[in-house]
Formats: structure tokens, sequence, C-alpha cells
């Protein structure tokens, strides 16, 4: 093609996108670009107290009204991007890759690793997610490290037994079969034979996972057990406005409203993902 | 050729569908322990001294010492958790941290709160849900449908405070119905408990109900794919009869399945929502208990809730087990 500015759109590279999914990808990179200069566009501070009135209305000056101090909801939600989305996607790619490594090892070698890792993983997940949040920062405190981290254990479980599957199938084929009877040993075999046939739905996990993270960290901000103040992620605003709800005040609705918008975009993002124009089988 | 009988023989249950039910109980029992593991590892071998938390600014290190000594802190960690261990399956389940009362006279008034909670939550969406899941099943595709399908697709992607908080808004602030954020401890009449419960009902159900109708409309269109059902729709049933009288009788185990699954959400929801409207149920109880580190209390709430949460998921995986047509002999 020969146009003067080519612009890499899904269409020129052979995929088609559904208008859904499309909208859906704009607010999720539209996020994405708030986490990293969210900062840089907000009007105010998000420490500052600009407004004498507290649970202010949405006003032509507070965007989004003001909190229980009288400070800008807008400036405080662009700011608390950086902390749902940052922590949400260190902590699901630490799940993912540990699931995913752990899966195709277990899968390649099987024997007793398998057993073993797959029974005590089983058993991990049987302790539901937020109550494994709650008694893990019970016991060792809140902080951003710990909150990844303590995200990426509590949703490795999961990663594990969808890799697993996964690798279980391919492990099968007939070129695995031939790889090992070349004599490769098990790095090979999961780098070179298992990953690049598995990378596909392992994203789709990733997103979905991502949203559960999402979900999870917000609820124990909300629950104060999340991100500690002066920080604040989504949740966390919610908490500290909610005396504003019987007001109706718009500082409890809004980040409120921002989670919803993200959890809701990836979830449709992942049900229509690109199609290769091509591909007319699904 | 003779027909398969439709259930078992006789008394005599199938050995083979025992087995498997014996062998699902047993990895509950594995599971259970390897889950009070955790639990009692992650809150007992972690930093924090326990000792100095409790003394405060009489942490002398004599007196640390002492009741060290007097908590069996120093002995080795096994045999900590063994006694715990034996010490649970007893009822003794400590003293708390905060103000040295039994953890069970704490629990018990709390633990009946929730469970009331839960059974008015499951008695109300149990219904509402296989309704809705059904009827969405016989109507796919259909407007109906899709406006029920989008609803659970954001009731599922959205977290609980936020449903809570928007019941909070409609009915509370923009209907005027029901009280915002209060409980009331002395309820006097049924009306007046109506009013109390109704706000954390309607949230929970939302939250439990998104689950269950997804999982029956899937369990509903996959019976309605077999050809038996086809059969019938050729001999000229109506869809109504195609779905009461073909599908859905052999669309129960995973309907069952389904639903036991979903009672186990409860557990997320519950924690959030007796936060949220200040519930005296044992979920606030655990929250508080983290807030100020009462680890005997954490250690019991934690048992409980993945004492249910094992329950309801072992119920689910024995139900899809009984209801398996290909185990019937």
């Amino acid at each position: 093609m020969h146009t003067k500015a080519f612009w890499p759109t899904p269409r020129r590279l052979g995929y088609h996108m559904n208008w859904v999914g499309m909208i859906a990808a704009l607010v999720v990179c539209f996020w994405a670009l708030v986490a990293v200069i969210g900062p840089m566009l907000s009007p105010y501070p998000p420490g500052e107290i600009v407004d004498f009135d507290y649970y202010g209305p949405i006003s032509a000056k507070l965007w989004m009204g003001s909190d229980y101090l009288g400070r800008d909801i807008f400036s405080r939600v662009l700011m608390g991007a950086r902390y749902t989305v940052g922590i949400s996607l260190a902590a699901v790619c630490l799940a993912c890759i540990s699931g995913v490594v752990l899966g195709m090892t277990a899968a390649v070698v099987g024997g007793w690793l398998d057993t073993g890792l797959s029974r005590f993983l089983d058993a991990l997940n049987s302790i539901p997610s937020k109550l494994f949040g709650l008694v893990m920062v019970a016991a060792i405190g809140s902080s951003i490290p710990v909150l990844i981290v303590l995200l990426g254990v509590i949703y490795t479980p999961g990663a594990y037994r969808f890799a697993r599957a996964l690798a279980v199938n391919i492990n099968t084929m007939d070129f695995v079969t031939v790889a090992r009877a070349r004599g490769e040993r098990t790095g090979y075999l999961v780098t070179r034979e298992i990953l690049p046939n598995i990378t596909g739905p392992v994203l789709a996990d990733l997103g979905l996972r991502f949203v559960f993270i999402v979900l999870l960290l917000s609820g124990l901000s909300f629950l104060g057990l999340g991100v500690q103040p002066p920080n604040a992620d989504w949740g966390s605003l919610v908490r500290e406005n909610i005396g504003g709800l019987p007001f109706g005040a718009p500082a409890v609705l809004m980040p409120s409203l921002a989670i919803a918008s993200l959890t809701i975009s990836v979830n449709l993002l992942i049900d229509n993902l690109p199609v290769k124009i091509r591909d007319r089988s699904e | 050729m003779v027909p398969a009988p439709i259930f078992p023989k006789g008394p005599a249950m199938n050995p083979q569908i025992v087995r498997l039910v014996l062998g699902r109980l047993g990895v509950a029992l594995v599971t259970l322990l390897i889950v009070s593991f955790v639990v009692f590892a992650a809150t007992q071998m972690l930093p924090g001294d326990v000792v100095e938390i409790l003394l405060g600014q009489a942490a002398t290190p004599e007196a640390v010492a002492a009741l060290r000594e007097a908590m069996h802190l120093n002995d080795p960690a096994l045999l900590q958790y063994g006694r715990w261990l034996i010490g649970l399956a007893q009822g003794d389940l400590g003293m708390s941290y905060a103000n040295n009362l039994p953890v069970a006279g704490m629990i018990g008034g709390r633990l009946a709160n929730t469970l009331m909670l839960a059974a008015v939550t499951a008695a109300v969406a149990v219904p509402v849900a296989l309704f809705l899941g059904i009827t969405t099943a016989m109507h796919r595709g259909s407007v109906y449908d899709r406006i029920v399908t989008t609803g659970i697709v954001a009731v599922i992607s959205v977290p609980e405070f936020m449903i809570a908080t928007l019941a909070v808004l409609v009915f509370a602030v923009w209907l005027k119905w029901l009280p915002a954020l209060s409980f009331a401890n002395d309820v006097t009449s049924l009306a007046e408990m109506l009013r109390v419960f109704a706000m954390p009902v309607i949230t929970l159900c939302c939250v439990i109900s998104a689950q269950m109708i997804r999982m029956t409309r899937a369990a509903v269109i996959d019976a309605l794919t077999m050809p038996y059902v086809e059969m019938a729709l050729l001999k000229g049933a109506s869809r109504r009869r195609m779905v009461m009288r073909h599908a859905l009788p052999n669309a129960i185990g995973p309907i069952v399945n389904a639903v036991a699954l979903s009672l186990s959400y409860l557990l997320g929801g519950v924690i959030i929502v007796e936060t949220i409207f200040n519930y005296p149920g044992i979920a606030k109880l655990m929250v508080d208990a983290v807030a100020t580190r009462d680890l005997p209390l954490i250690q019991t709430c934690a048992m409980i809730f993945c004492l249910g949460y094992l329950t309801l998921i072992t119920l689910a995986d024995i139900i899809a087990i009984l209801s398996n047509p290909k185990l019937r002999k």
C-alpha cells in the first residue's frame, strides 16, 4: 500500500474488530495512558484542599465534585489510576508468569512434581480470595510491594491450572515427542515447543485475571486494608468518601464508575478481540 | 435389548459412585488440613511479635520472655500447629487478644446473624436466578435474553461495594424507601426486620444470582442441544413442554451444581456487605479483628469461612457425581 501516511489500523494489518471491542480498547488505552501521565493532567494537586464545601457537587471548577475534605475528586481519580492499574498490572504479570512457568513445567515433567504441585495449588485455590487477602494483610500489614506479591500469589493457582491444562494438550503432540526424542532438555521443551503454542489463550486469561485482581484490590482498599493513606487507589477513594453516600455525593460515585469502566471494558475487549480477516472459521 | 433403568436398582448404590464420593470427601479433608496449615502459618509464623503487641507499654524483656513461655510460643512450630488444631477440633478456640474474652463466645451470636443473612439471600436469589436462567435459555438470542446477559456481565465485572452503593443510592437516596447505612440491633416488628434486611439482601442477591443465572442458562442451553430434545421438537412439542419435560430433568444435576457453586460467592460478598451496612455478623467481626490484629479471632473466622466454602464446593462436586447418568448401572 502506497498511501502517504501509513497508519497501522487493525484493518490494514489484516485484522477485523467490531465496534464494541473498539470502544472497549479505547477505554482500556485511555486508563493506561492516565496511569502513566495522569498527574500531569490533573487541574489541582491531589492532596490539596481546594473547596471549603465538602462533598461538593459537580461544577465547572471541580469536574467530579469535592471529597470529604474538599479536595478535587477529578485529580484524585487521575492519581488513583496509577495505583489501581499499576498494582494490578504488576500483580497479574507476577501471577501469570509464575503460574504459566509452573504449569508448563508440571505438564512437561509430570510425575510426582505434577501431582504434588497440583494438589497444593488446588488447596490454595480453595481459600476464598478475599479471605486470603484479609488473613495475609492481618499478618504482614499492607504496603504496595506486599499487595503486589499477595495479589500475585492469590491468583497464581488459577493461572497455573489454566496453563497446565493447555500445556498437557500440547505435550501430547507429535512435535513435542520428536523434540523429546532428539534429547532436548525440559527448558527447551517448555520455552520453544510449548510456550509459543499457548500464548494466545494465556494472554486472554491474563486479561480476565487482571479484572479479578482489580476487583480484589479495590475490595481490600475499600475495607481499609489495601493501599494506605496518603496514597489512594479507586477503592480507597470510595472508602474515604462513603460518608457522602446518604447525600448521593459524586465523590462516592465517580471512583466506582472509574473501576466499573475499566473492568467492564477489559471484559468486553477479551470477548471481542480482533480476528484475522482471512480466518473465517470462527 | 433391555433399556437401562433410570434409577439404580434396589437400595444398594453403585460402588463406583460410592468410591467417587468418598474420594471427593477425602480430597476435601486433605484440602481443609492444608488450608488450616496455611491459615495458621500465615497468622502465627510471620513477623510481628504477638507478645509485644499484647503487652504494649509493659513489654519489658522479662515480661516478654515469661509470656512467651506461658503461651507456648517457644515450642516448635509443628507442635504449636498440632495443639491449635486439636483445640479447634475440640471447640477450644482460644482467647481474643483484644479483650481477653473466649473467641467461641464472641462468635456464637454473630455466626447466627451471618447464617440468617445467607439463608434469606439464598431463599430470595435461588428462585429468581433459576427463573431468569431457564427463561433466558428458552428465549436465547431474544431482546430479553440480551438485556439479562448484558446485565450479568456488568454485575460480574464491578466490585461488590459498588452494587451496594448503587442500591443505597437508588432505594435510600432517590426513592427514600429504606434507611441508608444504619443497622438497628433492636428489631421489634416484622416490618422493621424487612427494612433492615432489605438492602444487604438486595446487594448479595445481585452478586450471587449473576453467577447462578449464567451457569443455569449454560446448563439448560447445553441440554437443549441434545438429540432427544430435537426429537421432541420434531414430534411437535411446544417450546415450553420441550424445556420443562425433556431438557430440564436432565439439566437438574448441572443446575444444582451451579447453585451450590454460586452460593460460595456469598463469602466474598458477605465480607463487603456486612462492612458497608454495619451488619453485626461474623465477617464484620473478622474485618475488625484484622484492624486490631487479633490473631485467634482471625484464625477462627478464617477457618469458619474456609469450612463453609469447602462444604459448598464439595457439595457441588458430589451433586455432579450423583447426577451423572453415565455412573448409573
